[in-house]
């Protein structure tokens, strides 16, 4: 039963991280009792109030007030004292170690000479079975479903008799046979008196499960709804807001199908990450393929790259299939890469960006003669590319890791596109950059479909995909929407194919 | 206090590095000289005389060293590809038993020839030896450290076997040692009544070939990538696996070769304790070196003075020559002391 | 043939394979300890060494053989405490801080037994352990000489790896231990200090480590020499992967390596023409060999060798 007395208050809490403003001034009520959905798209700022509230991050300014009290900043063993349990999006949990060993973890005092697990395992058996989160205690994480992981993360907390509990998108790795059991869960939790909040970009699930939705935008509360008062339209609106801003770019008829799967499915250790998904890129064209993160989006990226090799079903690249997965082989057939993490993945950071700039072409005859590295032309490469994408602060001899992280993107771009390919695989190419190496990264990826590339573009970010893209699909659980094309497309219907909607009412202009 | 990353290391630190590590190790090291009741200003005066102070003990000292380079080598090698290959000391002596074998008058080649000969069949024995535990690795996952660690005991266990037994020297009265290589097969003297071989000159010329190939070759480029960031080398089109290999090969038959020159230049033979650890000392040089080719060459001159002045200095004071092994291994530890703060800065 | 099976029938076997297996139990007890709470400490040969020489050292100045054993287990302490301010705060590499550790401990051990002792023609010798015999069961035919009369430290060693296993497994200390050399993160964000039983642990896997050592040369042996350790530290690091880092199941592989090591020793003198050297061999092919066939299946402590800093996600 909801009582108006509130047990946790978020009070004018800003946050930023450099230029960026996570939270913008934000407050928000929790009551006794009940089930608020925090909703917003990626980097609404949603995880960042959470942490703030668990103490994983310190607020720049404003208060957490829980139970009356002030809650001090930047500390979780505080937050847990108060009552406050967090379930993570990345289950903290210990593979090879028993439900009950990781539940009982830091409960007892070390000195003590026998672990009181009787009274552990009856303590948790009767938690699972008062709250429908039923486990067996003494299997082993490593062989839990993700869903029954989840279980066993919240159990940890309400072992610890916290009284209100977050939860951070809770449903991104369940089926949605799972994501009902969790929500019946909350609900029995909120009837036995814990307050819950959770994260979610869902709103079937948010209109769903919870009491209160508030809805986050850009950092801001920009609306607080009754669940029962507002509807889907409404929240997508409000979560995507009216901005359909009309990219500057020229429409442009696609040509040749220069990239096409059949079916593909990839596989690892048993798990399936892209579910048999067909899909085009064609020449002149940006395919914009938007997601939550853990969807698939890496897999179809190391596909494309070609890193992994399909379980079945194949993949052609100008007409011809490739059995091996093979980077080099790509890249020399004229596929352009920019992989997820810059870091790991793009660039070794102890190396000069001239070693960089030739790191996927060291095998070129411009660049290697009989064995051994042309640094000449490896330098002169290096230059051209500083040269042509604006990259700042940089000399060929400069060690790469000095870069700025938007100049350092900036340098894989250029390193990619500077020899026209055919195809570009963008992943998450301006995730953690500024407005202006942003603005970059667009200009350079528009003149390479305009030069006739054929562009595939996974990002988790809206805003780039509307402002870059002929054609929208979304990813969901390893599995493709159907294509909209942009003019087409308006907030409420890409808010709804996030959500794994695709029905075929939906889809009607 | 906590430690971060700095994002660029200036090159006066990174030299001063390993400066400070011997200076704090030879600071250590005295006070176990000064609990001997020796004095410490003595003992390290006659330490350094010791390894420099006469013609003799220059040689011995550069003799020392010879194979302190390679060893060396083989370990920068290996670990700047995150190879862990601490069976330098089997691998040497894989090279020793071989040249041992064919250079006794088995094979008959001239002499320019023969050399060249050996010393390759020295190093492709080095080689094959650290194959096994590579490959143990690539397949089945296992950590290449304990593999290379037991198969050197194997290895001194198989020499034992020819030296006692196939490869005896009938006319070592009785200890048990190899025939001994002829003299087409020894290198010549670099300097005349001294045991100083042209093998210095060998280790030379493949440091800086060592060099030439981590820092000119495609080779050498990818084997830097993996061993910095193998997800990068990956992503690249780069084969790991492919480039494991190559590198165990190359850091093999360089301590294989090592083994090889000793025989060829120093001894003649091959007996168990040919070897005082060169093997584990060359994981010292490398460190110190900060795996680098060319520092190599001073590092190990570095160490083969400690070992060289020590021995000098406990035949005139009380003080047991293990003092050498001990400062040696404190360098190391003050070294990867050294690298963290190079590295990272301290902030409170 | 039938020589070479008849070896199996002798007491004398069975009494050896426990002598070789004690210092392999501590060692790998030693060992596994650190390795379950995350940190691999390679300085293991190294301490075993000094651990064998500061308990003879302690003997020969007039202790009791009780006594040294405790010196060699403080010895073992203070280079795991080296060892692991190294790799815990610190976190320098953990393969190269344990083999600087067995080069130090190796060489400590090695000076300082010079130092006390100057000549050796033949090295001095002490009185070890003297076998104690369990009452009624070494009375027992076969079985009793060949298990019950063993000496003091080995029935410690059997003791030691039942203390390790309850506490491993039914102790809140044993969980924190566990779940540090798992998740650190998660263990943190529990309430647990993850540094200082991290560094506990590998201090008392190393005291273990050094017990080992004194084995060798206050029961197995009476004298010391460097080097008399002859790859058993690198032995037990195989161990702890072949007993898939489960107190019990290390407490097996070293009995079979006892096992296997005592018989090769037996049957040299029954096959005629194969070198002893060929015999000595067996044993460090079987680990590696035992290595290769467990490392893919033993389930590693997933946080093993990689730093733990604060605060990185």
């Amino acid at each position: 039963m909801t009582s108006t007395s509130a047990v946790l208050e978020l009070r004018h809490i800003t946050k930023r991280f450099g230029d960026l403003v996570a939270n913008d001034d934000v407050s928000l009520v929790l009551r006794s009792g009940e089930l608020l959905a925090l909703l917003g798209e990626n980097g609404a700022g949603k995880t960042t109030l959470m942490n703030i509230l668990f103490g994983h991050y310190t607020a720049d300014a404003g208060d957490v007030v829980a139970g009356g009290q002030r809650l001090p900043a930047g500390r979780p063993r505080a937050a847990i004292a108060a009552g406050i349990g967090m379930v993570h999006q990345h289950f903290a949990l210990a593979a090879n170690l028993s439900v009950l060993d990781n539940v009982m973890l830091g409960t007892e005092p070390m000195a003590r000479l026998l672990s009181n697990r009787r009274a552990g395992r009856d303590k948790l058996t009767a938690l699972g079975n008062k709250f429908g989160l039923t486990v067996d205690p003494d299997a082993r994480v490593a062989d839990l479903s993700v869903g029954e992981r989840q279980k066993v993360e919240i159990l940890k907390a309400l072992y610890r008799d916290v009284r209100v509990l977050i939860l951070d998108e809770p449903t991104a790795v369940l089926s949605s046979v799972e994501a009902e059991r969790l929500f019946s869960t909350l609900r029995t939790m909120a009837a036995n008196g814990l307050s819950l909040i959770f994260i979610s970009h869902k709103l079937n699930e948010v209109l769903a499960a919870a009491d209160r939705i508030v809805v986050l935008r850009s950092g801001k509360v920009v609306a607080e709804r009754e669940a029962k008062e507002t509807t889907r339209n409404e929240l997508a609106e409000l979560m995507i807001g009216r901005r359909v801003d009309r990219p500057v770019r020229e429409p442009q008829l696609p040509g040749d199908i220069l990239m096409q799967a059949y079916g593909v499915m990839v596989t690892e250790a048993g798990r399936t990450l892209l579910d048999k998904v067909d899909f085009d890129v064609r020449a002149g064209e940006v395919v914009g393929i938007i997601g939550v993160a853990g969807n698939g989006q890496a897999a179809l990226g190391g596909l494309t790259s070609g890193l992994v090799k399909p379980a079945s079903g194949r993949l052609e690249l100008f007409g011809k299939a490739f059995e091996r997965a093979d980077g080099r082989h790509f890249v020399q057939a004229g596929v352009g890469r920019i992989p997820e993490d810059r870091h790991a993945q793009g660039v070794v950071g102890d190396m000069t960006l001239w070693e960089n700039a030739v790191l996927e072409r060291i095998r070129e005859p411009r660049f290697s003669r009989l064995g051994c590295v042309r640094r000449q032309a490896a330098v002169a490469f290096a230059r051209e590319i500083i040269a042509r994408f604006d990259v700042r602060g940089a000399k060929p001899t400069t060690h790469t890791r000095l870069l700025s992280g938007g100049n350092m993107q900036k340098f894989l771009l250029g390193r990619t596109l500077i020899d026209a390919p055919r195809v570009l695989i963008a992943n998450q190419p301006t995730r953690g950059l500024d407005e202006g190496a942003i603005a970059a990264i667009h200009r350079d990826i528009l003149a390479a479909r305009t030069a006739g590339a054929g562009v595939l573009l996974i990002s988790e970010d809206l805003d780039e995909v509307l402002a870059l893209a002929d054609r929208v699909r979304a990813i969901v659980k390893g599995r493709l929407s159907p294509a909209l094309s942009i003019a087409a497309a308006d907030a409420r219907q890409l808010g709804l194919m996030m959500a794994g909607i695709w029905g075929e009412a939906d889809r009607a202009t | 206090m906590r430690l971060e990353r700095r994002e660029r290391v200036p090159l006066g630190l990174a030299i001063a590095a390993p400066v400070v590590a011997v200076i704090v190790a030879l600071a250590l090291s005295s006070v176990l000289i000064a609990a001997t009741g020796v004095s410490v200003l003595d003992a390290y005066t006659r330490l350094f005389v010791g390894a420099f102070g006469s013609r003799l003990s220059l040689t011995e000292t550069l003799t020392r060293t010879t194979p302190l380079i390679l060893t060396g080598l083989a370990a920068a090698v290996a670990f700047r590809s995150r190879l862990w290959n601490i069976g330098a000391e089997g691998q040497f002596y894989a090279g020793a038993i071989t040249v041992a074998a064919l250079g006794s008058g088995i094979v008959a080649l001239p002499p320019y020839l023969l050399i060249p000969v050996l010393m390759l069949g020295g190093a492709v024995a080095g080689m094959i030896v650290l194959l096994g535990p590579v490959a143990l690795r690539l397949r089945f996952g296992v950590d290449e450290v304990v593999t290379t660690l037991l198969l050197n005991f194997v290895i001194i266990l198989f020499v034992s076997i020819m030296v006692d037994g196939p490869m005896k020297d009938p006319l070592a009265l009785g200890w048990p040692q190899s025939v001994p290589v002829t003299s087409d097969a020894t290198l010549a003297k670099l300097v005349p009544r001294s045991r100083l071989h042209t093998g210095l000159l060998v280790a030379l010329v493949v440091a800086l070939a060592v060099w030439a190939i981590e820092w000119r070759t495609v080779f050498g480029f990818e084997s830097r990538v993996a061993g910095l960031n193998p997800s990068a080398a990956t992503f690249s089109g780069i084969a790991l696996p492919t480039v494991l290999l190559t590198v165990a090969g190359l850091s093999g038959g360089l301590a294989g070769l090592a083994g090889a020159i000793e025989v060829m230049g120093l001894k003649g033979y091959v007996t168990t304790d040919l070897s005082p650890g060169y093997g584990y000392s060359g994981i010292v040089v490398a460190m110190l070196a900060g795996l680098n080719p060319l520092g190599v060459v001073l590092a190990a001159l570095f160490v083969a003075t400690i070992f060289v002045g020590a021995d000098a200095m406990s035949r005139a004071l009380a003080i047991p020559s293990f003092i050498a092994d001990v400062i040696v291994a404190i360098s190391l530890l003050t070294m990867l002391v050294s690298l963290l703060f190079i590295n990272y800065r301290v902030r409170r | 043939m039938s020589e070479a099976l008849d070896i199996f029938t002798t007491a004398s076997l069975w009494a050896a394979v426990l002598r070789i297996a004690t210092p392999l139990m501590f060692g790998t007890l030693g060992a596994l300890l650190c390795e379950r709470a995350g940190i691999l400490n390679l300085g293991i040969e190294g301490i075993m060494t000094f651990g064998a020489m500061i308990g003879w050292l302690t003997v020969y100045q007039g202790h009791s053989p009780w006594i040294g054993l405790l010196a060699a287990g403080l010895g073992g302490a203070a280079f795991g405490l080296v060892h692991a301010t190294l790799t815990v705060p610190l976190g320098l590499s953990q393969h190269v801080t344990g083999l600087g550790i067995t080069l130090l401990a190796t060489s400590l051990a090695a000076f300082i037994f010079r130092l006390v002792l100057p000549v050796a023609s033949s090295p001095p010798t002490v009185v070890p352990f003297q076998p104690l015999s369990i009452p009624l069961l070494s009375d027992v035919p076969f079985l009793g000489p060949a298990l019950f009369t063993q000496t003091a430290p080995t029935y410690l060693a059997f003791v030691v790896i039942a203390i390790a296993a309850y506490v491993l497994a039914r102790t809140p200390l044993g969980l924190a231990i566990r779940m540090v050399g798992e998740n650190p993160h998660a263990a943190e964000s529990q309430g647990i200090n993850v540094t200082r039983v991290r560094v506990g642990a590998v201090i008392v896997g190393a005291a273990l480590m050094g017990l080992g050592g004194a084995y060798l040369t206050l029961s197995a042996f009476n004298s010391f020499f460097p080097g008399m350790v002859q790859g058993r530290g690198w032995v037990s690091i195989a161990l702890v992967v072949f007993g898939s880092w489960k107190p019990g199941k290390a407490l097996l592989g070293a009995l079979l390596y006892g096992l296997f090591d005592a018989y090769q020793l037996r049957l040299q003198h029954v096959v005629a023409g194969v070198p002893y050297q060929v015999f000595l061999m067996i044993p460090y092919l079987l680990s590696i060999v035992a290595l290769a066939l467990m490392s893919r299946r033993a389930t590693v402590p997933q946080a093993l060798m990689r730093p733990y800093r604060k605060g990185e996600r």
